[in-house]
């Protein structure tokens, strides 16, 4: 039940975000758009993934795009191109997406495909094996520790992208000559 | 009664895929349509988080609790998505950072983050 | 916003519980939800609500910008590292269980803990640099 209610908080909180042009109203309503996603996390049992989407998503996200506002402007302008082909193209889609979750599972079966070979052996030998009784932690350090050690390289290019796209002193003012700031 | 509450509980089984098709395609719709960078990015994000209610949701179990084995509960959900949309949510970052360092000498360069004016700007 | 007398007692309250938190989570995360990243993002949610509070030099003086560029490929250097270590005493890459030469059991917590400090240092210095990166331009 609160699984619903949440879900329904969630797409509100979405057709606010499509409809409107100030674009920090936007960056709070994505801020809480997160926070309602990590509750709903939660209640999915993923705590693990709460707490990231909620550091993450509410915290680090909010920031950056209130400091990336702060360098550029904080009102859209008027669309100036028809939304028509969009939209039908976009109801297309969700036509077609939405007959396929006719033959998906039901919400918690516990007999799904899912839930055989690899969640299962997971879950029984992960303390056996490595004395670590969190199971997403043991499964995301040791047992596919190789894809963790390609994350964090993935966190690594960002930053050193970051930091070659925006080093340099930089002044608003001085438009024209872009690039000589590295 | 219980016919009702059965068919209910049958197409209440399918509410968590038909928001997540609803969020799909608003970030999808909100990339294709509007011209602000910066709502773009937020749109895209918007897409991302809806993959990780596509992965977690059928992962849960009823009637199980956290994967975090401890004494006295013998039914736990599914661990693996977890490990997966932590990668992910990971990744939806470092995309949103360097998405933002590129719109921010988009406007130093052109002067405007709408994505008209700079087609405009180039194509005159 | 210093002089805000009512953001800066609750700065001061606030700043050291995150830093705190953060190492409870990386500590804990074995045992509870947890980890390496969360705890990264924590500890750089801290650092940013205090240069909020007390601006951008006071928070350079803390927390150095050399030692933040460092901090960025030292946890990739530290996780690579226990692989390269596993290679050396024998076993397969990331193979923790080579660690310890009597329990395999205990070799892998010892090396998940490894793992997890050096993603704790490359997800921590990331956030900070990225933060400072978008502060410190146009200035």
């Amino acid at each position: 039940m609160i699984n619903f209610i949440l879900l329904i908080f969630l797409a509100a909180v979405t057709l606010g975000i499509v409809g409107l042009r100030n674009l920090f109203a936007i960056v709070v309503l994505s801020g809480g758009y997160s926070f309602v996603m990590a509750t709903l996390l939660i209640v999915m049992d993923a705590v693990d993934v709460g707490m990231t989407e909620a550091a993450v998503g509410a915290g680090v996200s909010t920031v950056l795009l209130l400091s990336a506002l702060h360098l550029t402007s904080t009102e859209t302008g008027p669309s100036k191109h028809s939304n028509l082909l969009p939209l039908a193209l976009v109801i297309l889609i969700g036509a077609a997406l939405i007959y396929g979750t006719w033959d998906l599972p039901m919400y918690g079966d516990p007999e799904t495909p899912v839930h055989r070979h690899v969640g299962p052996y997971y879950l029984e030998n992960s303390v056996r094996q490595t004395t670590i009784p969190n199971v997403v932690t043991s499964v995301l350090a040791s047992y596919r520790g190789y894809d963790t050690l390609g994350e964090t390289a993935v966190i690594f290019t960002a930053g050193i992208g970051v930091m070659m796209l925006l080093r340099g002193r930089r002044k608003k003012s001085d438009a024209g000559g872009a690039g000589q700031g590295d | 009664m219980t016919d009702l509450l059965n068919q209910l509980n049958e197409s209440l089984g399918h509410v968590n895929h038909w928001i997540t098709i609803f969020l799909i395609l608003a970030g999808l719709y909100i990339v294709v349509a509007k011209s602000n960078m910066i709502k773009k990015l937020v749109g895209l994000s918007i897409f991302q988080t809806s993959v990780y209610l596509l992965y977690i949701s059928p992962g849960k179990i009823v009637g199980g609790t956290v994967p975090i084995i401890s004494e006295g509960y013998a039914v736990y959900s599914n661990p693996l998505p977890h490990v997966l949309i932590l990668t992910a949510i990971v990744v939806g970052v470092a995309t949103l950072a360097l998405g933002l360092a590129i719109v921010v000498r988009i406007k130093e360069a052109y002067g405007t983050i709408e994505e008209d004016n700079i087609y405009a700007q180039d194509w005159d | 916003m210093k002089r805000n007398l009512i953001l800066r007692v609750l700065a001061k309250i606030l700043i050291p519980t995150l830093l705190l938190f953060a190492l409870y989570v990386q500590m804990h995360g074995d045992f509870g939800p947890g980890g390496g990243f969360q705890a990264g993002v924590i500890a750089a949610a801290g650092i940013v609500l205090y240069s909020l509070i007390f601006g951008l030099q006071e928070t350079q003086k803390a927390v150095p910008p050399l030692l933040v560029e460092i901090g960025v490929p030292l946890g990739v250097l530290i996780y690579a590292g226990v692989g390269v270590v596993t290679w050396i005493l024998g076993g397969n890459f990331l193979e923790y269980g080579v660690l310890d030469s009597h329990d395999s059991a205990h070799g892998q917590h010892l090396g998940v803990m490894l793992v997890e400090m050096g993603v704790l240092v490359t997800v921590f210095s990331t956030m900070i640099a990225i933060f400072y990166t978008f502060v410190g331009r146009g200035r």
